[in-house]
C-alpha cells in the first residue's frame, strides 16, 4: 500500500475545520423569521426575544449595512430567505421599495399606531422610531437665543463655526431632501454654498465626532441626530459625560408658523419574496407594541413613533414640540438630488 | 514573472514531453477550471462595461473623477515610497548587521501584518484629532486656542502615514527573504573593493533584491487600491470611495462596476510599467548552497541607532494602535465580552483557516498546471484570478453574489419544473460562499508565493518521479509539496491574516446568525461606539499574532537550515521563503 501523501493530514484537518462552522438551516420555515437588519443595537435583542416568547417564532439575524443587504436581497432573487428588512433611515427603505423589494402591508394595527408621515403612503414600509436631526451648540460660546432654523445656519453670522459630517451620509441627504421639498432646488443650492462657507473644518467623522469637536472648541454649532448626544450624556465614561455637559441641544424651526424639526426614522418593510408574510407582518406589528417602543426609547434614546409611549428622554425636547410632518417618502425621494447639490457646493 | 519561474518554464519543456505520454493535461485543465471558477466574480464586474448605465452618475463622475484619480495616484506613490523606505531599510538593517535586539526586531517588524488598516485608522484619528487626547493635552499645557498648526490626520498625508506603517511588512518580508538568498560573497566582494556599507547597500544589495522588493510593493499597491476603510474614515476621495458613492448614493451598480473596471485597468498598467522598467535584466540565484551571511557587527551608538530605527515602524504600525485599543478596552470595552467572544473568535479562526488551506491547495493546482502547460490561456487565467486582490471587498462580494445567486435560482427553477421540489438557495448565504469570496479576493497572495516556490524546483526530480510511474498529481503531492513546505506555509499564513481582517465581503455574504470579530467591530464602530469596538479589535490582533509569529519563525528557520543542502534537489533549500513571491500579472 503506498504511503499517504504528505498533504493528507492537513487536508483532513481543513475539512474538519470547515465542517465545524455553523451551517445555516433551510430557510422559509414557518417558525422562523429572517431579519436582514441594518440596525444593530444590542438592546434590540430584548425585542426579538420577547417576540419569540409571545409567538414561538424564532428570529434569525444578519446585521450589516442596509445598502449592502439590499444588494444581497436583489442577488438572492425570488429565493431570498429575507423576510423583513430593517434600516435606520427612510432613505434606504425608499430605495428598497423603488427596487421592488418591499411588499404592501395593510395592517389596521400599524395604520392606527404609526403616524401617517412616518410610513409609506402606500403601506410599503413603516417607521418605528423617530430620530430628530437637531442643532447642537457649545454652551460656552453660543447664546441659545441666537439659534432659530436650519436655514439660518447658512447665514454669514456662523462663518467658520459650523460642524457637520460628510454629504455622503444619508442623514444629511434626508435633511437636505426635506429642504428641497419645502424651498426648491435653487434655494437649497444657495443654502448649501452658505453652509460650506460656514464650515469650521472640512466635514469629517460621525455625529459623535461633531459633538466632541464642539466640546473641544473646534466649532460652535453642529448638525447631529439627537440620540448621539443622549448616549454621551448617559455614558458610563466620565469623559463622555463631560463632553455632553458642554453641549446643548436645540430643536430648530419651532416658530409658530414654522414646519418643525426634521424627523428621520428607523423602520422596516416586509420583503417582497418573503414566504413568511404572516409572521413578518406580526413582527412589524410587534415593533409598534408598547413593549418594543419602550425598548427603542430606552436602549438607544430614540423617540417612539407611537404616541403616548412613556419616554424617559422626552424632557430634552420642548414641551409642545413641532415636528416636520413632511412624509418620509418625499424627502427620501429627494436624497439623490440633495447629494448632488451638496457635492456641487463643495460639501464633501 | 521572476527569474526563477522563467527557468521553471524552460525546464517544463522537458516535463511536457513526459506529460504527453500519460496525462494529456488533466491537471492543467483542473487548474484552468479553478482559475475560471475564481475569475467569475471579477469577470462579472468586468462585464458591466457592455451594459449602458444610468446617466445620473455620469455627470457626477465628470465632476469628481479627476480628484479621485489624483488622490489615488498620490496615495499609491506616497504609500509606495513609505513602505519602500521602511520595509527595505529595516530588512537591510536586520540582515546585513548584527546588533543587540536584532533577533527581536526581526519578529517585531512583522507585527503590523496582524492589524487591519481600518483599525489603525480609527485609533490614530481618535488620538490625533482636535478633540483627541494629544491635541487636548497640548492646548491644556500651552494655552493654545484654535488656529495653531497641527497636522490634520484625516488627510492624504494621514492616510499615507497609516497605510505605510501597516503595509510595510509585505516589503520587509519579501526583501528580507531576497537578501537572505543573496550570496553574501557579493557583499564581501563589494566591501573588499572599497565600498562602504551604504554604497554596498545601494550598489549591490538593493539591485539584486529588486524582484523581491517589486513583489512586495505590488502587494502593497493592490492593498492600497482595495482599501476602503481607511480612506473612508479619513474622508479621502479615492477610487474605492468613489465606487461606494456611485453605487449606494446614486444607486448605480453598473456605474460602480465600471469604476471598478477602471481600477483593474490601473493595476494592469502599474504592473506593466514595473516590468517594462525592469527591461531585459534577469536575476538568477547563485548555484550551489548559499553560505550563511556574516553580518557586520555594530557597536555603541551605531547599534543603538539601528535598534531604534527597527523599533519605530512596529511601534507606529502595531504598538501605539494596539496600546490605545488596550486602554479603550480597559476603560469601556464591549459589554458582550465573555462567552460570546469565544464564538466570534472561533468563527473567525475557522473561516480564515479554511480559506488559507483552500487557497494553498487551489494555488498549488493552478501553479502546477501553469508549469505543465504554460499556454497563453493559462497565463491569462492566472493574471485575471490575481486581479481580485486589488478590488475592494464589497465589489468582490457583489461579483460573488450575482453569479451564485443566479446559479442557485436556476438550479431551483430546474428542480421545481421537473421534480416539483424547491432546492432554495444552496450556496448563497452559506460559509461556502464566504470562503469562495476570500479565495477570489486573496488567492493572488497564495498563488504568487506557491508559483515562485514551485519554479525553484528543477525538472530533474520530477522527471525521475515520472519515470518511476507517478502521474503529475502524485508528483505534486509526494515530491513538490514536501519540497515547497516553506512557500506553502508562507502562502497559507498570508491568506490567513488577510481573511482574518477581511470585513466588507464578510459583512455582505455571511450566513444568518453568524458573526466574526471583524463584523462585531464594524457593527459597533459604524454606530460610533469606538470604545466598545476596541475589544473586538484587540481580539483580532491577538488571533492574528499567532500566524505572524509563526511566519517569523519560518523565515528564521529557513535561514538556519539553508546551508544544509545535501540531499535536497533544490540548491537554495526547500524551506526558503521565496524572494520572488508577490503578484505577477503581466
Amino acid at each position: 500500500m503506498p504511503a499517504r501523501p504528505a498533504a493528507f493530514w492537513p487536508l483532513l484537518a481543513l475539512v474538519v475545520v470547515f465542517l465545524a462552522l455553523p451551517q445555516p438551516r433551510a430557510s422559509g420555515q414557518a417558525r422562523e423569521l429572517n431579519l436582514y437588519n441594518g440596525r444593530h443595537y444590542d438592546a434590540d435583542e430584548a425585542i426579538y426575544e420577547e417576540f419569540t416568547r409571545r409567538t414561538g417564532v424564532r428570529v434569525n439575524l444578519v446585521q450589516g449595512d442596509a445598502d449592502q443587504l439590499i444588494e444581497r436581497i436583489r442577488a438572492e432573487g425570488s429565493n431570498s430567505p429575507a423576510d423583513v428588512l430593517v434600516t435606520v433611515d427612510a432613505g434606504r427603505l425608499y430605495r428598497a421599495q423603488q427596487l421592488g423589494l418591499c411588499q404592501r402591508v395593510d395592517s389596521p394595527v400599524l395604520n392606527a399606531r404609526i403616524p401617517a408621515h412616518l410610513r409609506d403612503p402606500h403601506g410599503y414600509w413603516f417607521g418605528f422610531t423617530k430620530r430628530f436631526r437637531v442643532i447642537a451648540y457649545s454652551r460656552a460660546r453660543v447664546d441659545r437665543a441666537s439659534l432659530s432654523t436650519y436655514e439660518d445656519l447658512a447665514s454669514p453670522r456662523w462663518r467658520g463655526k459650523v460642524l457637520v459630517r460628510s454629504s455622503s451620509h444619508v442623514y444629511n441627504q434626508s435633511l437636505v431632501g426635506a429642504l428641497i421639498a419645502w424651498h426648491g432646488e435653487a434655494f437649497v443650492a444657495r443654502w448649501a454654498r452658505g453652509m460650506v462657507a460656514n464650515f469650521a473644518r472640512p466635514p469629517q467623522g460621525g455625529d459623535t465626532d461633531q459633538l466632541r469637536a464642539l466640546a473641544a472648541g473646534e466649532g460652535d454649532v453642529a448638525l447631529v441626530n439627537h440620540y448621539y448626544y443622549l448616549r454621551l450624556l448617559n455614558s458610563s465614561n466620565s469623559a463622555d459625560r463631560a463632553v455632553a455637559q458642554r453641549v446643548g441641544l436645540f430643536f430648530p424651526n419651532q416658530g409658530p408658523e414654522d414646519r418643525g424639526v426634521h424627523v428621520n426614522l428607523s423602520g422596516a418593510c416586509v420583503v417582497a419574496t418573503s414566504r413568511n408574510r404572516q409572521a413578518a407582518v406580526a413582527f412589524l406589528e410587534f415593533l409598534s407594541s408598547d413593549f418594543a417602543q419602550e425598548v427603542f426609547s430606552k436602549g438607544n434614546f430614540e423617540f417612539p413613533a407611537v404616541r403616548g409611549i412613556r419616554n424617559p428622554m422626552a424632557a430634552i425636547a420642548p414641551a409642545n414640540l413641532r415636528e416636520d410632518t413632511l412624509n418620509a417618502a418625499t424627502y427620501a425621494a429627494n436624497g439623490g438630488r440633495a447629494l448632488h447639490l451638496m457635492v456641487a457646493a463643495g460639501w464633501r | 514573472m521572476t527569474p526563477g519561474s522563467r527557468a521553471g518554464a524552460a525546464g517544463s519543456a522537458a516535463v511536457t514531453r513526459v506529460r504527453r505520454r500519460t496525462w494529456h493535461g488533466l491537471l492543467p485543465a483542473a487548474g484552468l477550471g479553478v482559475a475560471g471558477a475564481l475569475s467569475l466574480p471579477v469577470l462579472t464586474v468586468a462585464a458591466s462595461v457592455f451594459f449602458p448605465s444610468e446617466a445620473a452618475w455620469a455627470e457626477f463622475v465628470r465632476l469628481v473623477l479627476p480628484r479621485y484619480v489624483r488622490n489615488t495616484v498620490w496615495l499609491l506613490l506616497g504609500v509606495g515610497a513609505g513602505t519602500l523606505v521602511v520595509g527595505v531599510g529595516a530588512a537591510w538593517l536586520v540582515t546585513a548587521y548584527r546588533f543587540p535586539g536584532r533577533r527581536l526586531c526581526q519578529a517585531l517588524l512583522l507585527l503590523p501584518l496582524a492589524v487591519p488598516a481600518y483599525l489603525v485608522a480609527y485609533t490614530y484619528a481618535d488620538l490625533l484629532q482636535y478633540s483627541g487626547p494629544i491635541q487636548s493635552a497640548l492646548r491644556g499645557w500651552f494655552g493654545w486656542t484654535r488656529g495653531y498648526p497641527f497636522p490634520e490626520i484625516r488627510s492624504l498625508g494621514g492616510a499615507v502615514f497609516v497605510l505605510s506603517f501597516v503595509l510595510y511588512p509585505y516589503v520587509y518580508l519579501l526583501t528580507r527573504a531576497a537578501l537572505l538568498e543573496q550570496s553574501p560573497v557579493v557583499w564581501e566582494v563589494s566591501r573588499t573593493l572599497g565600498h562602504g556599507p551604504w554604497s554596498t547597500f545601494f550598489r549591490v544589495g538593493l539591485p539584486v533584491a529588486r524582484p523581491g522588493i517589486a513583489a512586495g510593493l505590488s502587494l502593497v499597491a493592490m492593498e492600497v487600491l482595495a482599501d476602503f476603510g481607511t480612506v473612508k474614515y479619513f474622508e479621502l476621495d479615492t477610487f474605492a470611495t468613489g465606487i461606494y458613492l456611485v453605487w449606494f448614493s446614486f444607486g448605480s451598480v453598473l456605474g460602480a462596476a465600471k469604476l471598478a473596471v477602471w481600477l483593474m485597468g490601473f493595476v494592469l498598467a502599474v504592473v506593466a510599467a514595473e516590468r517594462l522598467s525592469r527591461g531585459r535584466k534577469r536575476y538568477h540565484r547563485p548555484a550551489g548552497p548559499v553560505r550563511e551571511a556574516r553580518p557586520q557587527h555594530l557597536k555603541g551608538p551605531r547599534a543603538a541607532l539601528a535598534l531604534v530605527a527597527c523599533l519605530v515602524p512596529p511601534a507606529l504600525g502595531f504598538g501605539i494602535p494596539g496600546g490605545y485599543l488596550g486602554w479603550m478596552a480597559w476603560v469601556g470595552g464591549d459589554p458582550l465580552w465573555g462567552r460570546a467572544f469565544l464564538r466570534l473568535a472561533g468563527n473567525t479562526f475557522a473561516l480564515a483557516a479554511t480559506a488559507a488551506g483552500a487557497a494553498v491547495l487551489l494555488s498549488a493546482l493552478l501553479a502546477y498546471g501553469l508549469r505543465l502547460a504554460p499556454t497563453p490561456v493559462m497565463r491569462l487565467a492566472a493574471r485575471v484570478v490575481s486581479l481580485g486582490y486589488a478590488v475592494p471587498g464589497v465589489v468582490v462580494a457583489v461579483g460573488v453574489l450575482v453569479p451564485l445567486g443566479w446559479l442557485d435560482n436556476t438550479v431551483d427553477a430546474y428542480f421545481r419544473r421537473w421534480w416539483g421540489i424547491s432546492t432554495g438557495l444552496v450556496l448563497t448565504g452559506t460559509t461556502f460562499t464566504l470562503v469562495y469570496a476570500y479565495l477570489v479576493r486573496f488567492l493572488a497572495a497564495a498563488l504568487s508565493t506557491v508559483e515562485a516556490g514551485l519554479s525553484r524546483i528543477g525538472p530533474t526530480l520530477e522527471g525521475a518521479a515520472r519515470t518511476l510511474g507517478h502521474g503529475p498529481g502524485s508528483v505534486l503531492l509526494r515530491v513538490h509539496a514536501p519540497l515547497m513546505r516553506g512557500s506553502i506555509f508562507t502562502a497559507a499564513l498570508l491568506v490567513f491574516v488577510d481573511a482574518l481582517k477581511e470585513l466588507p465581503a464578510t459583512l455582505v455574504l455571511r450566513p444568518l446568525n453568524f458573526d466574526t470579530l471583524a463584523v462585531r467591530l464594524y457593527l459597533l464602530a459604524s454606530d460610533e461606539r469606538l470604545m466598545q469596538a476596541s475589544t473586538s479589535g484587540l481580539c483580532i490582533l491577538a488571533v492574528g499574532l499567532v500566524p505572524v509569529l509563526l511566519l517569523d519563525r519560518a523565515v528564521h528557520r529557513s535561514r538556519a537550515e539553508a546551508p544544509a543542502g545535501p540531499g535536497s534537489a533544490d540548491p537554495s533549500g526547500p524551506d526558503r521563503i521565496d524572494p520572488g513571491s508577490g503578484i505577477r500579472l503581466a
